[in-house]
């Protein structure tokens, strides 16, 4: 698959990237040739094999459902760009 | 033309576990903001999300009740977008692998008939904080508390057919989560929340009309109203030859219409792909056993069994198994009590219900439990006391701690049933009533209701019933 200027661009706004006008096409002809990398995968037969959601074979480890936390919201806070009345502080959203 | 109402529901059930679903913070209602917030909800770096058991227990459990497929190797992905209560920049959910599949819920409808809508699939996620537009300035503000509760998202095929049913299958989830304990339903906290997917379509048309998502409807009232307001909408639209949009409104009670939520449009493009902190989940055979054995007799079951072993009729049945608590309630008032069924119900239904509406508690507050209402029952039910002193004794029981036999004793408000004690009282309100009884007799025989009182009043409300009326009506007869 051959990614154009318009999918760069589309994919660096859902990501939040600003990039510069000019690097667009360098990012476009880039990102065609992972694609193409990775599209020599189409080549292999993987009908028998099920799909891998993570490199290990182990399987997710879980907890007990109890609370073990204390309040550490003055630390946290103090790292804050900005709070408020124990809130944090970002720019107005508007719905 | 006419239209037919498609509507498919996405029902998000807050789990009632007591620490989050990939952290040790408390999950608790209320509190300070940020107090529950640590460094896993707030996504600070490096730091790794770990699974709640429970929150696993409790997904099977809904597909134990629902009897749908349970996914014995799920996945967790990242539903990847910006929002400032979203600090990750995703959130943890599922796609392609939800622990639950598909199953099937019946749902009964008004005039009785059984609908079958069919469930997609129920996947684990987490929840999102809280934004606070008002109070600040130029400023929106962050709560994180509520960010990382585990939620089960419930997605239902567009199965149902008007804004009725919609509300009875969402009714119906609402039972069976709170009745397997998984669930609080609270909808004003938000535990239980309801997104409907709506579209029309001409009568006898297969395929499905373009549909719109309605979210923030919090009660039960005000979804049936969101769902008549966008069909209408729809409707209106498409008679005038225009088009409907897909896309996410909100629903606003105040103006009972729903609004087009712009700001969602154009980040429909989450980019799922499976989240590599967590490793697959394995459910094994003996789990789901053990759960299994564990699941509590479900609402249908026991709707049933009210109306086999108690002899209830269906609507009694449906409102002593409306939810967990009144069917226990119940259950424990006829063993304690020994009275018959009919009566129990009758009294929790009846008497025990008001008072708990008018002080708007629920059942696990009411301050007369289970041993002191099985007393007062009892009394009534051996007929040491009538059922209009019983009211009464209601009442003290609701304002003290006395159970019904103390203040039956202390008041001397035993039922007198015994015939010559009554005898003797109808005897003497005749006596004083010479120019009734004439009336009586000769034929106006509506009086009756006139000695009954006299005598009842004579006896400060204690004489039998049954038997005054007997005894009364003879003596009338001279």
């Amino acid at each position: 698959m051959a990614v154009d200027n318009k999918v760069v661009e589309q994919v660096a706004h859902l990501a939040r990237l600003q990039i510069s006008a000019d690097s667009v096409a360098n990012y476009a002809a880039e990102m065609s040739g992972v694609l193409e990398l990775a599209a020599q995968m189409d080549e292999v037969d993987t009908s028998s094999i099920e799909p891998m959601a993570h490199p290990t074979h182990a399987v997710q480890r879980l907890r007990d459902d109890v609370v073990d936390e204390v309040d550490k919201r003055e630390a946290f806070q103090k790292i804050a760009p900005s709070v408020e009345n124990g809130y944090y502080l970002v720019p107005t959203v508007i719905e | 033309m006419q239209w037919e109402t498609v509507i498919g529901l996405e029902i998000h059930a807050q789990l009632a576990t007591r620490s989050k679903i990939f952290s040790a913070s408390s999950t608790q209602y209320g509190a300070e903001p940020n107090s529950q917030a640590n460094a896993v909800d707030l996504g600070m770096p490096g730091v790794l999300p770990v699974l709640n058991r429970e929150a696993v227990h409790m997904a099977i459990k809904f597909a134990l009740a629902t009897k749908a497929e349970i996914g014995t190797r799920s996945v967790f992905a990242r539903k990847n977008y910006f929002y400032p209560d979203l600090p990750k920049g995703y959130q943890i959910s599922q796609m392609s692998l939800p622990i639950v599949g598909t199953g099937i819920v019946p749902v009964e409808l008004d005039d009785g008939e059984i609908k079958m809508v069919g469930l997609t699939r129920a996947h684990l996620e987490e929840d999102a904080g809280k934004s606070v537009h008002e109070n600040f300035h130029n400023a929106t503000g962050v709560d994180l508390n509520r960010a990382g509760t585990p939620l089960l998202e419930i997605v239902s095929e567009p199965d149902m057919r008007s804004a009725k049913e919609a509300v009875a299958y969402a009714r119906k989830i609402h039972t069976l989560v709170r009745y397997i304990e998984i669930c609080d339903g609270n909808m004003q906290e938000g535990s239980f929340r309801c997104d409907a997917n709506v579209s029309v379509r001409p009568v006898g048309q297969e395929e499905l009309g373009t549909r719109s998502e309605i979210k923030n409807v919090n009660s039960f009232r005000f979804l049936e109203r969101a769902i008549n307001f966008e069909v209408e909408r729809q409707i209106d639209i498409l008679e005038d030859g225009g088009t409907v949009v897909q896309e996410t409104r909100l629903y606003d009670a105040d103006k009972d219409e729903t609004r087009s939520m712009r700001s969602k449009e154009e980040a429909n493009d989450y980019r799922y792909f499976p989240d590599p902190d967590l490793l697959p989940v394995q459910i094994e055979d003996e789990l789901i056993e053990s759960l299994r054995a564990s699941m509590p007799e479900l609402p249908d079951a026991r709707r049933k069994r009210f109306i086999s072993e108690y002899e209830l009729s269906e609507y009694d049945a449906g409102v002593m198994t409306a939810d967990r608590a009144t069917a226990d309630y119940f259950e424990t008032v006829i063993d304690k009590s020994g009275a018959s069924p009919k009566l129990a119900c009758s009294w929790i239904s009846g008497e025990l219900f008001s008072r708990l509406n008018k002080e708007s508690l629920e059942l696990g507050e009411s301050p007369v439990d289970t041993e002191r209402f099985s007393g007062l029952v009892a009394r009534i039910h051996d007929n040491t006391i009538s059922g209009k002193i019983g009211k009464e004794i209601l009442d003290k029981m609701w304002s003290g701690n006395d159970n019904a036999d103390t203040i039956i004793d202390n008041e001397g408000l035993r039922q007198i049933s015994d015939s010559s004690e009554i005898e003797s009282m109808i005897d003497e309100v005749i006596a004083a009533n010479p120019d009734q009884l004439a009336e009586y007799r000769s034929g106006k025989e509506k009086l009756l209701s006139y000695f009954v009182g006299q005598v009842m009043k004579a006896s400060r409300g204690k004489a039998n019933p049954g038997e005054l009326n007997k005894l009364l009506q003879e003596k009338l007869k001279g």
